[in-house]
């Protein structure tokens, strides 16, 4: 009978709640010990931490051309972080950015391709347009048959990222191939006249983002549509029951969302690429996940953690030059921060016990 | 008819890498752990079995490689959803970021160290994977190349599948297991060790997947290392488990279904139904899509889909 | 030596910042039904969860026949012979009774035949019934509770703890149980039953242990003690245990329902050509077991679930195809507490003052939300009704459930409805903070507001509602006037048996229909 008397040796209990300041310093705790693993991850292939570390910072601001690339890899990653986070807020799990970056880019390269001698503004305006209703109609798709059916939006949404990509693939293998580009098969580069202009020497779509910044912000904080998603996001019945239309409200939002991303992917074609690839996305849409959810869905912070993102990235490609690691460095990295980030969150309500503290005496 | 058996040959042989992805998937799922990290996971099996194999020139370290490594991404992903509570959807897709990249990363850093510029298997290892002969049994007509004409693989993968399907329906410590997907609360408080099956399967779910994983980096591409070699393929096996509602032996046949849809463009001959290419890359996605909506439409109750699917378990919850 | 089958010494828990058992003491002998009385909130679930493994003490010490043990998880508890049936059942919905017998247990898997028999001879040693291969999904409360004590015998527990069992039993299925106790009494198990009805602890213990925020008051024979003096030792001092009934002045009928059929969303039956009227100025209380229809008769009203036919006039405008918004703007308001309190009502990641705008935010015109009104309301609502919390922004789930309860209510009274329907109300509160909600609604009463009260407790029912209808399987089995009617003939309306209610009538009370 006796044998049972061992307790565990850790056990997991809930804790008193923690202060703001409290939260803040264990995250940055966390971020500190997440630089330290990906130390020793560099380490153990065989290269100096602070040196790589030192290298992507300094890569990412050492001249003002680096800087502006840095802006320039931001962009997209701050618009779609924006863009999901509309919907994560709903508790709806949008993985599909990155399609909804790929279709908006799509419907905006319509234009540019073909309507090339429009008046620029008109142009460039019919774009953003085009961009906005494409991402959001492929926003849409998986939340009507999310009210209509229940069907898990994760999944569909993810599946809809290769449907469009591959759909970017069949343009440049068909009706959009550039004759010019013999045998090659890509779509060719848009006219000057379909191109963003540039501010302070980087495309103006950092404009477009900051104000979308504040936009997102304003609009979930104080808008009743805001209020609304707010409600639905923790309880659908509680949403019915106050008599909002939740079904409107989830396809609302998910059109919102998508339409954001597709926002960022007429930018990025335009202003970036100045062209229709299948990797005009490049997996920003996925990384936007990470940035939104790091940031635990506030826009100010989203804008400082994707510009972060940006000089990892930045940063990883000058290390690629100078130590020929790959950039793919970067996602590690990033992977990483947010292993530590998310496995943080637990210490902020829950805290584990050790065997000495409990009932024996 | 040669053409038939060749394209049915070629649906098991793409479908192969879906099955233990699935597999590996309905084994987590059905501890009420949805991993979005199958393509992170596989893509880490892929790189850790193709390096071992192109080190030491030994098949089976290659694939006790790819597993462990598996098992190992697995665990990150156990440790952060099973103890620290964190957000499944989050996690799993970090996984696959961190997962993707990182193999990758060893991939370009290996190639940089290589003479040639290309990483390729030694014959040797390329000789073990393929196909099995079995003198008299892969020469009977039809059934010979339809049934014995495999590598070791697909084998495993089918034998790995109807152990699980056993594993899951049939013993006591599966009814267990099912119970913790359906309700943990109740599976706990009947004297189920919760946290550790949860491990358990997770883990064991991860080395399927990592195994999956060397079947992408070392027979798809003829023992030649490439970026991103899997493709998409997890994706795909996430989707898969719903197809094959949970049951790892509906996964066998499942995932050969799939591998038809992906191999089709080479056989179905651009004369008869001129499709752009394109469109049959597109397919197996548009597909899942399809059956996701379809599953959804059809059933509510009495689906086989664990009821805590997604949720994390704190027994001292309030 | 042994005598007792469990000691506990200075048992003490808290979660986070709060102490739910301070230095409890608590014994039990073989052969012997110890009650374990108190409050909600008085720390009893948490003691006993202890008990069986799922919460671990910060401090003090268990025995187990006379030995000090570690309990660590369900499993070690299950070892020691200790098994416990949960309030909320521990069944997995889509598994056979069987199959929740079985699982977790040692050993090989059985075939099913030999499984059933083995269920068979456990369940004629004590008198009990189940069908081994029915699903749980299928089985009403009562079945599901009788697999949960299978489950625990089957793993060989002769220490039960048992927490509310009576809470969605009928009086006669409380009856049967009591039967089963006794007859485990008999056979040398200890039992510790959890609960907060005075009857049932006079009826069924021999000895009772009274617990009061999270402390140890007192242990007290059964024989030797009265209502009076427990409800004192649980309460910490004299309480009237009357309800105020103010008598009904102006009744006007206000809302009609007639003929109404609602489907439940998986095809069943939710509720079967029911009519009704509820007037203005009167209390309508309803009763029934649990999922007798209680849901779908709030949420049709309210607009969320469609009827199949039939009508619902509200002053003469039928309420049927109006959405929820038209409703509320009719001023009809429906509070509906479901058993994890804030499943509906409230959104529980919010403050006090965004949780007062849920049913107002629309109010103003522009794109957004003002805040400065829901503030004041909140603030009013802190005062008027005593909420105690840090502040109106933190979000509702960190307020005890009393309070949050109060919330609910104080808001739909500040919209000053009409009609006003409230459903499980009480739902966890102790005494007092209950008193203060009959007294909300009592207030509401005298303004002529009409009140539709789901409960659970049918005493205060009896006490507090003018006339009492009474559910079964979707149907009305009854109105009564709450005035002459007797728990007994509430008790057999409620599983349907209208002839014998018909009868204990004849005795006693009368329709008023």
């Amino acid at each position: 009978m006796n044998k049972h008397t061992k307790e565990p040796l850790l056990r997991t209990v809930k804790r008193a709640e923690m202060g703001n300041r409290q939260i803040l310093i264990l995250r940055l705790l966390a971020i500190l010990l997440s630089l330290v693993a990906g130390g020793i991850f560099i380490l153990c292939i065989g290269y100096n931490p602070f040196v790589i570390y030192g290298t992507i910072v300094t890569g990412a601001f050492r001249s003002a051309m680096a800087v502006q690339a840095t802006v320039k890899i931001m962009i997209p990653l701050l618009i779609c972080s924006l863009g999901v986070t509309l919907a994560f807020k709903m508790r709806f799990w949008n993985i599909g950015a990155e399609g909804q970056l790929i279709f908006g880019a799509t419907c905006a390269s319509f234009f540019a391709l073909y309507c090339s001698n429009w008046n620029h503004v008109v142009l460039l305006l019919v774009m953003a347009v085009a961009g906005i209703v494409g991402g959001g109609l492929w926003g849409l798709i998986p939340a009507f048959f999310k009210v209509k059916f229940n069907t898990n939006e994760t999944l569909f949404t993810l599946m809809l990222n290769y449907i469009a990509m591959y759909f970017v693939s069949y343009l440049q293998d068909g009706p959009w191939r550039d004759p010019a580009a013999n045998g090659f098969s890509k779509i060719q580069r848009f006219d000057a006249n379909a191109a963003l202009d540039k501010v302070a020497g980087i495309q103006c779509g950092w404009i477009v983002a900051l104000l979308l910044v504040v936009i997102v912000f304003v609009y979930l904080k104080f808008s009743k549509s805001g209020y609304e998603i707010g409600v639905v996001g923790v309880s659908q019945d509680t949403a019915r029951y106050a008599g909002m239309n939740v079904k409107k409200i989830i396809l609302k939002t998910m059109f919102l969302s998508g339409a954001i991303c597709g926002l960022g992917g007429m930018i990025q074609a335009s202003g970036s690429d100045v062209t229709l690839t299948m990797n005009v996305a490049g997996g920003v849409g996925f990384t936007a996940i990470i940035v939104a959810w790091l940031s635990q869905l506030n826009p100010f912070v989203i804008l400082i953690v994707s510009f972060l993102f940006a000089v990892l990235e930045k940063g990883s490609s000058v290390v690629q030059s100078s130590f020929g690691l790959s950039t793919d460095c970067a996602d590690v990295l990033q992977g990483i921060i947010l292993f530590f980030i998310l496995g943080c969150e637990f210490f902020v309500r829950y805290k584990f016990v050790g065997r000495s503290k409990g009932g024996d005496k | 008819m040669d053409m038939v058996i060749k394209f049915l040959v070629a649906a098991v042989l793409a479908g192969t890498p879906l099955l233990y992805g699935t597999v590996g998937e309905i084994l987590s799922e059905k501890t009420g752990h949805l991993n979005l990290g199958v393509e992170g996971m596989m893509s880490i099996g892929a790189c850790a079995g193709f390096m071992a194999g192109y080190q030491t020139d030994s098949f089976v370290i290659a694939i006790l490689a790819s597993a462990l490594a598996g098992a190992l991404s697995a665990l990150i992903y156990a440790l952060l959803t099973v103890t620290f509570m964190a957000n499944q959807n989050v996690t799993g897709l970090t996984l696959t970021i961190f997962g993707i990249g990182l193999a990758n990363f060893i991939g370009v850093m290996m190639i940089a160290k290589s003479p040639d510029g290309t990483l390729k298997l030694p014959e040797h290892i390329t000789a073990a994977m393929r196909s099995i002969h079995i003198p008299g049994l892969s020469d009977i007509p039809v059934a010979g190349p339809l049934l014995f004409s495999y590598n070791p693989f697909v084998y495993l993968g089918i034998l790995i599948a109807i152990l699980c399907g056993i594993y899951l329906g049939k013993t006591k410590t599966g009814l267990n297991v099912q119970a913790i997907g359906q309700n943990p609360a109740a599976a706990d408080a009947a004297g189920i060790q919760v946290t550790k099956w949860k491990y358990i399967n997770i883990i064991a779910g991860g080395a399927i997947c990592g195994i999956g994983g060397a079947y992408c980096s070392m027979i798809i591409n003829g023992g030649v290392w490439i970026s991103d070699n899997v493709g998409g393929l997890g994706w795909i096996a996430v989707a898969l488990v719903i197809f094959a509602s949970w049951r790892p032996t509906f996964a066998i046949w499942g995932s050969f279904v799939f591998g038809a849809l992906r191999i089709l463009k080479y056989y179905i001959p651009q004369s008869v139904f001129p499709f752009p290419i394109a469109f049959y890359d597109m397919l197996p996605f548009l597909i899942t899509a399809i059956v996701l909506v379809i599953s959804s439409i059809r059933n509510r109750r009495n689906s086989n889909m664990p009821e805590a699917l997604g949720n994390n378990y704190f027994r001292e919850e309030r | 030596m042994a005598d007792y089958a469990i000691e506990c010494k200075k048992i003490t828990k808290t979660f986070g910042s709060v102490v739910a058992n301070d230095q409890i003491d608590l014994k039990v002998k073989k052969g012997e039904i110890l009650a374990l009385l108190g409050e909600n909130g008085s720390g009893k679930t948490t003691l006993m969860n202890m008990l069986s493994g799922i919460y671990h003490p910060d401090s003090g010490e268990i025995l187990v026949n006379g030995q000090t043990v570690a309990i660590n998880s369900p499993v070690d508890a299950m070892h020691l012979g200790i098994g416990m049936i949960h309030q909320h059942f521990k069944l997995v919905d889509s598994f056979r009774a069987m199959d929740n017998i079985v699982i977790g247990t040692k050993g090989k898997r059985l075939t099913d035949k030999e499984l059933s028999q083995k269920i068979k001879e456990i369940c004629d040693k004590f008198g009990l019934e189940i069908e081994p291969e029915k699903r749980v999904y299928e089985m009403s409360v009562s079945e599901k509770q009788t697999v949960e004590i299978v489950k625990v015998l089957y793993k060989g527990a002769d220490i039960l703890i048992l927490d509310e069992p009576t809470a969605v039993l009928t009086p006669q299925e409380t009856e049967r149980l009591f039967d089963i106790l006794r007859k485990m009494k008999e056979k040398g198990c200890a039992i510790i039953i959890i609960t907060h009805k005075l009857q049932e602890v006079l009826e069924i213990s021999d000895r009772v242990t009274i617990l009061r925020k999270g402390k140890s008051i007192e242990t007290v024979e059964t024989a030797k003690s009265n209502k009076q003096t427990l409800t004192e030792l649980m309460v910490g001092r004299k309480v009237s245990l009357e309800i105020d009934r103010p008598e009904p002045e102006h009744v006007d009928t206000i809302l009609k329902v007639v003929d109404l059929s609602v489907d439940k969303p998986d095809g069943s039956k939710g509720l079967d050509d029911i009519s009704f009227e509820i007037k203005k100025g009167e209390i309508l209380g309803v009763a029934g077991v649990a999922g007798s229809g209680q849901k779908e008769l709030c949420e049709t009203i309210a607009g969320l679930m469609q009827a199949k036919e039939g009508a619902i006039l509200y002053k003469k405008t039928n309420l049927l195809g109006k959405t929820p918004s038209e409703i509320i703007n009719l001023g009809i308001s429906m509070s509906f507490v479901p058993e994890d309190r804030l499943g509906m009502g409230l959104v529980s990641t919010m403050g006090m003052t965004d949780n007062m705008l849920l049913k107002s935010y629309k109010a103003g015109k522009g794109p957004f939300v003002r805040r400065k009104p829901a503030k004041e309301l909140a603030a009013k609502l802190v005062e008027k009704l005593s909420i105690v919390t840090p502040s109106i922004e933190t979000p509702v789930r960190m307020m005890s459930g009393g309070n949050v309860q109060k919330v609910l209510l104080g808001r739909e009274i500040e919209s000053e409805p009409n009609l006003l329907i409230t459903a499980y109300p009480v739902r966890g509160l102790d005494i007092n903070s209950s008193y203060v909600i009959y007294d909300l609604l009592n207030e509401q009463k005298k303004k002529n507001v009409a009140v539709m009260y789901i409960g659970e407790d049918l005493d205060v029912l009896l006490e507090l509602s003018d006339r009492i209808m009474v559910l079964c399987h979707g149907k009305i089995t009854g109105i009564l006037d709450a005035r002459t009617a007797t728990k007994e003939q509430i008790g057999l309306l409620m599983t349907g048996d209208t002839e014998d209610a018909a009868e204990e009538m004849t005795k006693g009370g009368q329709t008023n229909e």
